[in-house]
């Protein structure tokens, strides 16, 4: 008896919990669906009327801004891994002088928050001519990008037996194949994981988005949900912020539900340990 | 043969690491060393946009001025309220949270994969989400406060004075949480099980397990989460900026430096700023990291 009187505590607990993490986002896909009056009147169940959809993605700028972030999550996730294998294998794989400094360096550098480079990274900005180009986000994402994958590259690869690499010298494999042809498909697991946190840090930046960028054709997408408005004073614009907060979530929640197990194993090598 | 390679493979050999780690150090050093410098020279600049006058140098200038503002000391105290209360709920939440997914086998992974969510949505659509939730007029928590008798008429939560940091530490902690119990889960599962069993067969009570068992060993794992989580909470930008723009009453130090730098347009004034944000937060990690005495890098 009182056994099951826990179980029936602990599993409403367990529904409360659900229902506070799910229904925020519940709601927002409910408010999607309703626009005009039917907004203001709350209505857990509403008619589907897909008005806000059709006038977002009618509306050029939407569908830029979510290209711009595109572009701008790939070229960032593909540089910074690129980077952090053969930094990962000097670092996981390698004794020398000075390793511990650099892994310090790294550690750091993963901390540093962005509002302190802001006005220092501005002028190397305009002194490339990379203002308001999409060229600038890449450049500036790299700040937590890279400290991050090389940090979780760096344990990933520690934990490859050195056998492998062993057998290989013998066969007189040089370092650069031995990097690519070697330990690049045994990190590809790794990789694709760290890869997909690295993409979601860069699709939702915002402050370096909003301080480097400058017209609607540059915009990424946090930039541009954060400033859109209504037509007018008075029109409230939230049917269509919550239409493109919807648009712009939902890939992410499937990527993340897809790969979980390959995230949570991601998000543990960054930070435990 | 083997004399004349034997020089030179050591000497390929001290040089191949920093040949592997050079265009990675170079594009961080671009990133974070160069601006850091150019952030603090720009500090002992006067060097306003506005006026059009030319750069001169003027020492502390910007930082004595800074110690007077009113305005900077209102952010650091805004900064640091939201970073304790936001962090202290999330750590108590998360660890509760992930006790109670961690108790039972049954729904475990269901219950992981729905911590994800908050987790995957970016901070810009959560503080959209939560400000049209918390609307005055049409909002959802006000009708359904209202329904329930608590209060008579809508709440601006988003803009009153007292509220709007309150609205702003509730969205954090909806957002961030998840992420305290998917690095405690992976915590919990390095507990050896049988640690449980044997305090079971001795009798120990549920919280004598907590304190003494899971508390103990879950620390390192903590430790190192809750350093995550403080380092993101000080450096809170877009979250403020969304839900109650630039308001004095939750305008955190980041918010402030951006103000002066781009609104404003004082490069010399903004950059101070700037220097003593990174001041604040070095000194924050270095005494978290002293008290705590986690071990971030192994070996």
């Amino acid at each position: 008896m009182k056994r099951l009187a826990k179980t029936v505590a602990l599993t409403l607990l367990k529904i409360v919990v659900v229902f506070y993490t799910i229904f925020p986002f519940y709601w927002a896909i409910v408010s999607s669906f309703k626009s005009g009056a039917a907004l203001f009147s709350v209505d857990f169940f509403p008619a589907i009327d897909l008005t806000n959809y059709r006038d977002l993605l009618t509306n050029g700028n939407f569908l830029r801004n979510i290209l711009n972030s595109a572009i701008v999550a790939v070229s960032v996730v593909t540089l910074s891994l690129i980077f952090a294998i053969t930094s990962a294998y000097a670092l996981g794989k390698m004794k020398f002088r000075g390793r511990g400094i650099v892994l310090a360096g790294i550690l750091g550098a993963s901390m540093f928050p962005q509002i302190v480079v802001l006005s220092g990274l501005f002028g190397t900005i305009r002194w490339l001519g990379l203002y308001n180009s999409l060229g600038s986000l890449v450049l500036s994402y790299m700040i937590f990008s890279l400290p991050f994958t090389v940090w979780v590259m760096t344990s990933f690869i520690r934990q490859i037996p050195a056998e492998l690499e062993d057998a290989a010298r013998m066969d007189g494999c040089s370092t650069w194949a031995m990097i690519w042809q070697i330990y690049f498909p045994l990190l590809a697991p790794a990789l694709a994981s760290t890869g997909l946190l690295a993409f979601i840090a860069s699709w939702n930046e915002f402050l370096f988005a909003l301080t480097f960028t400058l017209s609607d054709t540059v915009r990424t997408v946090p930039v541009g949900l954060a400033l859109i408005s209504g037509s007018s004073r008075f029109e409230l614009p939230f049917g269509t912020i919550m239409a493109a907060s919807v648009i712009v979530t939902v890939p992410l929640i499937l990527l993340v539900l897809i790969f979980q197990r390959r995230i949570v194993s991601g998000l543990t090598a960054g930070a435990v340990k | 043969m083997m004399a004349e390679t034997a020089p030179q493979s050591s000497w390929v050999k001290r040089i191949e690491p920093w040949l592997l780690l050079a265009p990675m150090l170079i594009v961080l050093a671009t990133v974070t060393a160069w601006p850091l410098a150019r952030t603090a020279y720009l500090s002992f600049m006067h060097a306003s946009l506005d006026d059009g006058d030319l750069p001169r140098f003027i020492g502390f200038g910007n930082y004595l001025a800074l110690m007077k503002d009113g305005d900077w000391w209102h952010a650091v105290r805004n900064t640091a309220f939201f970073a304790v209360i936001s962090v202290t709920l999330e750590t108590l939440a998360g660890v509760a949270i992930a006790l109670l997914i961690d108790s039972q086998i049954k729904g475990r992974g269901a219950l992981r994969a729905v911590m994800l969510i908050p987790w995957a949505i970016p901070t810009v659509v959560s503080a959209q989400m939560w400000q049209w939730m918390l609307h005055d007029q049409y909002g959802v928590v006000n009708a359904l406060l209202i329904k329930l008798g608590f209060i008579s008429h809508g709440i601006a939560w988003t803009a009153g004075a007292g509220t709007a940091m309150a609205a702003i530490i509730a969205v954090d902690v909806w957002q961030t949480t998840p992420f305290m119990v998917l690095l405690i889960l992976a915590g919990l599962q390095i507990i050896p099980r049988d640690l449980y069993e044997a305090a079971k067969v001795d009798g120990a009570p549920g919280w004598a397990q907590f304190f003494y068992i899971t508390l103990p060993l879950l620390w390192p794992t903590l430790a190192v989460a809750i350093l995550f989580r403080l380092l993101d909470a000080v450096r809170m930008f877009d979250l403020a900026y969304v839900l109650s723009s630039k308001s004095r009453e939750t305008a955190t130090i980041s918010i402030y430096a951006r103000q002066q730098l781009v609104d404003f347009q004082d490069v010399g004034y903004g950059s101070a700023v700037a220097m003593l944000v990174f001041l604040m937060i070095s000194l924050v990690a270095a005494v978290y990291i002293q008290v705590t005495k986690i071990r971030l890098i192994s070996e």
